[in-house]
């Protein structure tokens, strides 16, 4: 029924949208160790609270608005709470620990990580929890044998949209300004009247917002939510970072595109069980063959 | 806090330190004599913790590297052995240099590219890596797929079978002080100090001739040595092992263990070990608290890490510094 081809380019279409959703954690891993060289290893924890909090909020809504109207409100919901999260991390657990050494900060990460995991395994008691959105999971466009889901379009529509706008936000604002400037060096932006703190605390805002919008769409995709659904999903998405060259906006969503096309491919060819493997591989072949990234610029570290 | 103090001043004086180490040593030996086999092995529990700690305090404590997937060294080392006694019918203590061999190979793949780059990229390779071997032992065959290897056949010592309790107390005593031991000798050597100076400043050390990255590489391959073997004892003791016990929480676990006891201080990684595999015994039948001892875990890591950045009995740095190195 299938030919060869035409499964690569089904998996490949299921690619396209696992690696839009590491190019959205990505993105927020890329801009906090850009600007102040932390591996939030929270991140991943966002997300999984994003999805929750969207879940949440989409089954208190049902009775009200339902469909696409109630999965946008949740949504911004589960932004909203994942903002506020982020800001509460950055505030209290980093920010007192910023001027002591690399590992320290690292560990606090670890601690932030195990914290959220384990409030949201305690709340859930451990069990999966469904969403039921109402949506027709299968309609969609029919290409031969190649179905792209109505879902899939919208979000990659809506990922791309996301993409682009951050990019021009960083690019060309005044605050993305200030964001990039305190990356290159945070003491001379103090002494041009830059609040670094302020700006600092708004990137972990906008990236956990993007992790948690990532989150409300793996909702809709996947129909299941689990506590432990952050912890690959960050690892893989730090992965994506890395290889697009970690600190670079573009790098991190190219990175995590290609991380999801890559897997699709390694899963048809290797088996499922096998997919992670060929993931945490090729983070550590792209570490020792461009350290840098594809789109990264060589950093000297802190001394 | 006045006790604690002095308990600490205590074992940092020189002079007493022999004595109290001699009467800690034969308090722990006694205790076999008169405790219960589930006692003894919460303490077994807790001196094998002790181990693993003691392995990765060479890697994070002498020398500041941070590797998130230790449970990958000890997971090589136990499947090592466990393999070689299964499919292969060889003697425990044969297997011991194989599984150390293993353990070197390993590290000098992982080490050799990625101690070059920034030390946080060690970190996620560590963890990757860790995913990697867990994977491929639920995967494989011979490493028994997801259900592990089980009935591992118990080694013998000086023709004694070794099975109870109280035995494998013993033998991870002896461990302990020689882990103990090699532990100190490296601190106080010309490859331990200069650990620590890479530690401290890895630019200044390089500066001053020390080849960073074939020392980083020593020390990671010397804790991952650490790792193997005590995971070869693990699997005999244990005569069953499967992917779960090698998961990131055991990782963390031990790491949390090094960070929280004090990073580079031998007593101290040893009391964070034994709080670890402790603490969550106590708790075991508090329903609500046993779920919520890792959240704990967590919140304490972070308030350690703000209030005592070098752990809760760190070393005495000032004295280290004004003390003249040892010819070696």
């Amino acid at each position: 029924m299938f030919s060869t081809w035409e499964l690569i380019l089904q998996q490949l279409v299921n690619g396209l949208i696992l690696g839009s959703f590491y190019a959205l954690i990505a993105l927020g891993y890329s801009m906090v160790y850009g600007i102040i060289k932390l591996l939030n290893f929270a991140h991943g924890d966002i997300y999984m609270t994003g999805a929750f909090v969207c879940l949440t909020v989409f089954g208190a809504l049902s009775r009200a608005v339902a469909g696409w109207p109630g999965i946008i409100l949740s949504i911004v919901a589960a932004m909203f709470l994942a903002g506020i999260l982020g800001y509460l991390t950055q505030r209290f657990a980093y920010r007192p620990v910023l001027g002591a050494p690399r590992l320290s900060l690292l560990i606090t990460a670890i601690g932030v990580s195990l914290v959220i995991y384990n409030a949201v395994m305690v709340i859930t008691n451990s069990q999966p929890l469904f969403f039921v959105s109402g949506l027709d999971n299968s309609a969609g466009i029919q290409v031969g044998n190649i179905t792209i889901t109505y879902i899939q379009m919208i979000l990659l529509v809506v990922s791309s949209v996301l993409m682009i706008g951050l990019t021009l936000f960083i690019g060309r604002t005044m605050i993305g300004k200030a964001m990039r400037a305190i990356a290159m060096d945070q003491d001379t932006c103090r002494l041009m009247g830059i609040n670094v703190n302020k700006i600092i605390g708004l990137t972990f805002v906008i990236g956990s917002a993007l992790a948690a919008i990532a989150g409300g769409m793996a909702c809709v995709y996947y129909g299941n939510v689990q506590f432990n659904m952050g912890y690959t999903m960050g690892i893989k998405a730090f992965t994506a970072a890395v290889i697009g060259g970690i600190g670079s906006i573009p790098g991190a969503m190219l990175g995590g595109i290609l991380l999801g096309l890559l897997e699709a491919i390694g899963t048809q060819f290797l088996g499922s069980s096998w997919k992670d493997v060929f993931a945490f591989g090729l983070l550590i072949l792209i570490l020792i063959l461009r350290p840098n990234g594809l789109l990264g610029r060589s950093v000297v570290e802190r001394m | 806090m006045g006790i604690i103090t002095r308990a600490y001043a205590l074992m940092d004086n020189k002079k007493y330190r022999c004595l109290t180490l001699a009467v800690l040593f034969v308090i722990f030996a006694s205790f076999p004599l008169f405790m219960d086999n589930y006692t003894l092995n919460v303490l077994w529990n807790a001196m094998f913790y002790a181990l693993l700690a003691l392995g990765l305090n060479v890697i994070v404590g002498y020398c500041g590297l941070c590797d998130l997937g230790y449970a990958a060294k000890f997971a090589i080392g136990a499947y090592t052995t466990g393999i070689l006694i299964k499919s292969f019918h060889w003697n425990f203590w044969l297997t011991l240099p194989v599984s150390v061999i293993v353990s070197v190979v390993t590290a000098v793949i992982i080490g050799a590219p990625t101690l070059k780059l920034r030390s946080d990229y060690l970190a996620i390779v560590t963890l990757g890596f860790a995913e990697i071997v867990r994977i491929t032992a639920r995967n494989l065959s011979i490493t028994g797929s997801a259900s592990g290897l089980n009935a591992i056949d118990r080694p013998s010592l000086f023709g004694m079978r070794l099975t109870q309790i109280s035995q494998w107390y013993y033998v991870f005593l002896v461990l302990i002080v020689l882990y103990v031991v090699i532990s100190n000798r490296i601190r106080h050597s010309r490859f331990g100090r200069a650990l620590a100076y890479i530690r401290e400043d890895e630019d200044a050390a390089q500066a001053m001739g020390v080849n960073t990255t074939l020392y980083k590489l020593y020390a990671y391959i010397l804790g991952a040595v650490m790792g193997g073997i005590t995971g070869s004892f693990f699997a005999v003791k244990m005569t069953s092992i499967s992917p779960s016990s090698f998961d990131f929480t055991q990782s963390a676990n031990i790491l949390l263990a090094v960070i929280l006891g004090g990073m580079g201080k031998i007593p101290g990684v040893i009391a964070g070990a034994a709080f670890f595999a402790i603490f969550p015994e106590l708790f075991r039948d508090v329903p609500v608290i046993g779920d919520m001892r890792m959240l704990f875990f967590g919140l304490l890591l972070i308030i350690v890490m703000i209030t005592r950045p070098q752990g809760l009995w760190p070393e005495r740095r000032r004295l280290e510094d004004a003390r003249t190195p040892r010819a070696s």
